[in-house]
């Protein structure tokens, strides 16, 4: 009988299913882990660092690339952040885009999930089918903003500019001909609130084709079912927030139980699971994404018939005009001095924290009065569940660190920082 | 805010000359401490308080608080030119230079507190806090990897973020934003070699306190 070692495995940082560039360590006894040690790092920028050297305008990108499946989510954490402390009241039409957005972001980063989560597990035709409805959403993104991706779109004091009238339309090309584009184009002849009025009724639908494939398939429940389980109390313990809390059965989502912007005049519900494993977390994301469209769906309602401003009246945070900077002086000197010097925040300190589809993304700024952040930490949802790998991985078979990886929604650009 | 009066009181009560200073502002409760009392706080908040969850810590340099790069001429309402330019200096005495920051949550209460330990010994120590909130065992070794400070009896005291072989901390505020070393592939040596940095580093746009 041949003697059974344990040994070490290196899993990663080029490995396509460890979600960029994770670094495992795994102690095995044969197919079993014994210990998991993730090295972490590899992805890092000291954003905190580089937004201490920063002006606070200037830092705000910044906060696109930390989790870069859900930017605008962290944008909302940092403004909000800033706001406070100037002590500034964003417009009421900015703060139902943004709860707008968040909710479109919530969207984006599920269906970056469940169609990354699919594929790691051997799902590979909802990759397929959630990068399509991505599509559709990252349009809406640069139709606000002109970027797909980094968006940089709420700032200090409301949004950048109000929703545009137009969506922009496909043009016929040699692989697309004009019958075919005339389709693409039909949602697209409104204005923006149209196009997603029309993706709300159209994702519930395509929520229930990805149940279809998934929710009682045996593959994908063999997977799944009873792989990384999570109490309550360690989940609390460990810091988990967001549906990985959710999933252990704890009913805690700031917008419900701290609620910012608008999300108090929201309706919809808290999905929380019952057995707090890979499956129950996986349900509990699934039915976010449908509450997330009733949001938005409230959202684009009240938008179509309430106009407003954006963005407050302060030029000392928000800058002015177009027009007025070649026409006035006092807004020319405001525009060069906000652009060039910014503004300075009180002496003063805040933690804003924001649920983001990861978890709780918080802000905690420290400023001494300056026109930069002079400390900036950056609470990331992944870190702490990250963190949890190796409890949550012990005594389980290799392909379930896969799993694992998967039901935690690892992404690099926030752990790492 | 009603709730957090109540719960300042009931921790002044419970913990006395313990809190070397309280703060209400901005709808949040910061407290103080002495880095002596960490872990014997920590478990009254944790028991008694209900602070299940602790959701952050970090550190946090306050070697160059209040400093700026050059001292505007006039008020606070206008805008006026810059006099004097100053490369600023980190503090040399260690002393209230260093603290750790906890942000704790409570899902009982629906309520949050920030906790703020200073330590005044070079190399900073604190104890850790991992036996009461597990999740603090990466949140320490990132202050640890960042800042330097040192946790006593954490289980795994290594570094985190920075490279394999990094030296210094980054996050110290005498630490310069360009590094201290860059690096390259050496074809020669068919391998990756670190050298000094010559990356020259300049202040953009002036740091300057209204």
């Amino acid at each position: 009988m041949s003697e059974i070692r344990n040994y070490t495995l290196n899993f990663g940082p080029q490995h396509p299913a460890a979600h960029g560039v994770l670094r495992l360590i795994l102690e095995m006894d044969g197919e079993v882990i014994e210990r998991a040690d993730p090295h972490i790092g590899l992805l890092h920028r000291a954003t905190e660092k580089l937004a201490e050297h920063k002006t606070f305008n200037q830092a705000l990108p910044y906060m696109d690339r930390l989790d870069y499946v859900s930017m605008m989510c962290n944008e909302h954490a940092y403004v909000m952040a800033i706001e406070k402390m100037l002590g500034i009241q964003v417009p009421i039409r900015a703060q139902y885009i943004r709860v707008l957005f968040d909710e479109i972001t919530r969207i984006l980063n599920h269906l970056m999930w469940i169609g990354t989560h699919g594929l790691d597990v051997g799902a590979m035709t909802l990759f397929l089918y959630a990068f399509r409805e991505r599509e559709d959403l990252m349009d809406c993104y640069e139709a606000v903003s002109g970027a797909r991706m980094h968006a940089a779109y709420y700032r200090v004091g409301g949004v950048y500019r109000d929703l545009p009238d137009s969506m922009p339309h496909y043009k016929p090309s040699q692989w697309h001909n004009a019958q075919q584009v005339k389709e693409n184009n039909a949602n697209r002849q409104g204005s923006l609130l149209d196009f997603i009025d029309d993706f709300c009724r159209r994702f519930p639908t395509y929520v229930d084709e990805y149940e279809t494939l998934l929710t009682d398939n045996r593959i994908w429940k063999q997977r799944l079912v009873g792989i990384g389980v999570v109490s309550p109390e360690r989940a609390q313990q460990l810091g988990f927030t967001g549906p990985m809390l959710r999933g252990s059965g704890i009913a805690w989502d700031l917008r419900k139980k701290q609620p910012y912007e608008v999300y108090a005049d929201m309706d919809f519900d808290i999905p929380i699971g019952k057995n707090g494993d890979s499956y129950d977390r996986y349900l509990v994301r699934m039915a976010e994404m449908r509450e997330s469209c009733k949001i938005m769906k409230q959202c684009v309602d009240w938008l179509k018939v309430n106009n407003g401003a954006v963005m407050v009246d302060d030029l000392k945070v928000a800058p002015p005009k177009r027009q007025a900077v070649k026409e006035d002086m006092e807004a020319l000197i405001h525009h060069f001095k906000l652009f060039t010097e910014g503004y300075c925040v009180p002496e003063s300190e805040f933690y804003a924290a924001v649920e983001h589809p990861k978890g709780e993304f918080g802000i905690y700024l420290v400023s001494d009065g300056a026109n930069k952040p002079y400390r900036l930490k950056i609470r990331a949802p992944g870190f702490a569940h990250l963190a949890a790998m190796d409890e949550m991985t012990r005594g389980h078979m290799l392909s379930d660190v896969v799993t694992v990886i998967g039901t935690q929604d690892i992404v690099f650009g926030e752990i790492d920082r | 805010m009603s709730k957090n009066k109540t719960l300042l009181a009931n921790l002044q009560q419970r913990f006395g000359d313990k809190l070397s200073k309280t703060i209400d502002a901005l709808g949040e409760i910061t407290v103080e401490i002495n880095a002596a009392d960490i872990i014997e706080v920590c478990i009254a908040l944790r028991d008694e308080f209900q602070f299940s969850m602790l959701i952050d810590l970090c550190g946090v340099d306050y070697s160059q608080y209040g400093e700026s790069n050059w001292q505007p001429e006039a008020s606070s309402t206008g805008f006026s030119r810059a006099l004097n330019s100053t490369l600023m200096q980190a503090k040399t005495d260690n002393s209230q230079r260093f603290a750790v920051v906890y942000h704790l949550l409570s899902t009982a209460n629906n309520q949050r507190l920030r906790l703020r330990a200073w330590m005044n010994e070079s190399p900073p120590r604190m104890a850790t806090v991992n036996p009461i909130w597990n999740s603090a065992n990466w949140y320490e070794r990132e202050a640890f990897d960042l800042f330097g400070i040192l946790f006593n009896d954490h289980p795994d005291l290594r570094r985190i973020l920075t490279d394999y072989g990094f030296n210094g901390h980054p996050f110290c505020k005498d630490f310069p934003l360009t590094g201290d070393v860059q690096m390259r592939y050496d074809a020669q040596q068919g391998r990756v070699v670190y050298e000094p940095n010559e990356v020259e580093q300049r202040v953009q746009i002036p740091r300057v306190i209204r």
